[in-house]
């Protein structure tokens, strides 16, 4: 009894070893360094079909560096997006409007998928009105923005306000076109 | 340092004044000379004739006339007075002499003028000396008399010191002359503050923090400005003093801007935005926070003071749109100052207390208005001449120093406090802005 129990122990063992090696060969997409080197020389590795499977691999490889670039392009649109959409206000105004929540609901969806990031929301207004006030205007339309944000959930140690006033337009034009353009929250990514 | 300057020059003018006239009603203290509150009405003629030499010296010569048309163009400046064209005088005081006795006043008389002012210039070891005489011409008196001595490079110094001597005693107070502006300009590229004499004379930058510079008060004293700076990547306000350098940093979280000083107290008042709504504080010299004023959800900006520091007018979007209310310090009651328009900000109380100008945007053209502290007396001062904002009173309440882009760049102008005699104060390139008077360094 103890001989065949032996007998089978070892017998488990090693199927258990064949399996595991079995296992790991095919869950893996390209021969591990650990395999390649129990072959005894280069030769068999071409006898053994292994041009084929390098071919393979490579192929699979450059998909995932495609998709690998996808997704890098992908995060820096969504990046580049975050910092180019702005914020735009009514004159002498600092509540958001419809559209301007819409835009915000974006910017939420990117900082909860950035846990990591903080960001600056500068305020800005028109070249209208006088610069004491515009610089307060600005700080309350980021502030609007920030309570946003807080209410969507991100936490306000992540969010930072400063206002510009009418100190920094985008547009110099003189007209209402150039003042939508800069009556806006903008926002900057911190790290 | 201009005012230990003007003080070594008070001293030996204590020392050196000599009454050089005797006449015993030195001082006619019920100023019925000129009214100030409405001095704009009829303007003094007043002739002053080229000094006269009285030593030798060729710098001498010049200093006779310098001195002579510095005077013209500083009783010019203030509104007040109208200044007789050299042209049209009868008599050479060069010749006659600068004295009662040698002059002969229906020669003064004859061409209109209500006021003489004749002078003597003589220099002795490097030291300049400059007598005047103010004369009334109608009563042939000598109202009064000086004589200054200072440094060669003195001379408009004690010009000054003259023409404000003279205009305290015509209207009671000391004038404009010895004051300074402060204001900000992009001419080096980058928003900073500038300082000027009252007659834009002198032009020195203060700050060299290349970013964005804001909103410069000046110090009761004259010896230290306020202002809003970007240099950190954020509104912070900073306390400069002009003479030793120092600066003091007052940086909360969110918003640090328009500081201001309380008149009579050791206080300042500035918005901050720290409790995350912006709110008018005083604070101390040292940046603590002494007291929140404002107790309203959304905007409070820019704070001014009345000249007993009892009352603070300001910009409040509390009931929709930028106006300017009044708040009593001690009882907190706050009541609504402006009505008309939709949007006015940059509130300054004059020094005379009873009125305050501001800034008023109608169909985006911003103008310079006029309105008493019980609202009443509504005057606009500028008008179709581009947008004319951040009005700032002399410290005599006799003009008001403004910002225009009537000439296409915004420049810093000065006109009358009824509106009259606006003209343009610098001309520096790039753009000026926020133009702030200080107060007369004599009062201190």
């Amino acid at each position: 009894m103890k001989k065949r129990n032996l007998f089978l122990k070892v017998g488990l063992i090693i199927l258990m070893g064949v399996f595991l090696a079995t296992v790991s060969a095919c869950s893996k997409k390209k021969p591990s360094l650990d395999a390649m080197e129990q072959y005894p020389s280069d030769t068999e590795i071409a006898a053994a079909g292994g041009q084929q499977a390098g071919a393979l691999s490579e192929e699979e490889l450059q998909a995932q560096r495609l998709q690998e670039q996808e997704a890098a392009r992908a995060k820096d649109a969504a990046r580049m997006k975050f910092v180019n959409d702005d914020i735009y206000f009514n004159f002498d105004d600092a509540t958001l409007t419809e559209s301007a929540r819409q835009v915000l609901q974006q910017k939420v969806a990117w900082l909860r998928e950035n846990s990591g990031a903080s960001v600056t929301i500068e305020g800005h207004c028109d070249e209208r009105g006088t610069e004491e006030y515009n610089i307060a205007l600005g700080q309350r339309r980021a502030e609007s923005v920030k309570m946003f944000m807080i209410n969507a959930g991100i936490s306000p140690s992540r969010l930072n306000t400063i206002s510009y006033g009418e100190e920094r337009p985008v547009d110099f034009g003189k007209n209402e076109t150039a003042w939508v353009k800069n009556r806006r929250a903008h926002f900057k990514i911190q790290n | 340092m201009k005012k230990s300057c003007l003080n070594i020059i008070f001293l030996i003018c204590i020392a050196q004044l000599v009454s050089v006239f005797m006449h015993p009603q030195a001082c006619f203290a019920d100023y019925d000379y000129i009214k100030i509150s409405d001095p704009f009405l009829n303007k003094i003629p007043v002739a002053v004739p080229v000094f006269q030499c009285l030593t030798g010296e060729p710098a001498v010569k010049s200093v006779a006339v310098e001195a002579s048309n510095l005077v013209n163009e500083a009783l010019a400046f203030t509104g007040y007075f109208k200044m007789i064209d050299r042209e049209a005088f009868l008599e050479d005081s060069q010749t006659k002499g600068i004295t009662g006795p040698n002059l002969n006043f229906d020669n003064w008389r004859d061409i209109g003028a209500e006021l003489l002012i004749t002078g003597g210039v003589s220099i002795e070891d490097d030291l300049l000396q400059i007598e005047f005489r103010l004369f009334d011409t109608f009563k042939s008196e000598l109202l009064f008399g000086k004589r200054y001595k200072g440094r060669l490079d003195d001379q408009r110094k004690i010009v000054h010191r003259f023409c404000s001597e003279m205009v305290y005693r015509l209207t009671g107070k000391r004038g404009v002359f010895e004051s300074m502006i402060a204001f900000v300009s992009t001419t080096t590229g980058n928003k900073e503050i500038f300082t000027c004499e009252f007659d834009g004379y002198d032009v020195k930058q203060v700050t060299r923090t290349k970013s964005l510079t804001l909103f410069p008060a000046w110090s009761p004293d004259g010896l230290s400005i306020a202002y809003t700076s970007y240099q950190n990547d954020k509104p912070e306000i900073f306390i400069k003093h002009l003479n030793d350098k120092t600066e003091k940093r007052i940086s909360f979280d969110g918003l640090n801007i328009t500081p201001v000083w309380v008149p009579g107290k050791k206080l300042m008042a500035a918005t901050l935005s720290f409790e995350g709504d912006e709110e008018i504080y005083l604070l101390t010299e040292s940046g603590k926070i002494d007291k929140r004023l404002t107790k309203n959800w959304g905007i409070d900006v820019s704070p001014t003071f009345s000249p007993d520091g009892k009352m603070m007018a300001f910009v409040s979007k509390r009931f929709g749109n930028p106006q300017i209310f009044i708040q009593n310090l001690d009882t907190g009651e706050v009541r609504r100052l402006t009505y008309e328009g939709k949007y006015n900000t940059q509130p300054a109380w004059s020094p005379a207390g009873d009125r305050i100008a501001y800034s008023g945007m109608d169909n985006g053209q911003i103008n310079i208005f006029v309105i008493n502290t019980d609202g009443k007396d509504l005057k606009q001062l500028t008008r179709d001449t581009g947008s004319n904002e951040s009005p700032s009173w002399a410290p005599d309440g006799s003009l008001i120093a403004f910002s225009s882009t009537r000439k296409g760049k915004s420049r810093i102008f000065v006109m009358t406090a009824s509106g009259t005699d606006q003209q343009e104060l610098i001309t520096l390139s790039g753009e000026q802005t926020s133009p702030t008077w200080s107060t007369s360094f004599l009062e201190y």
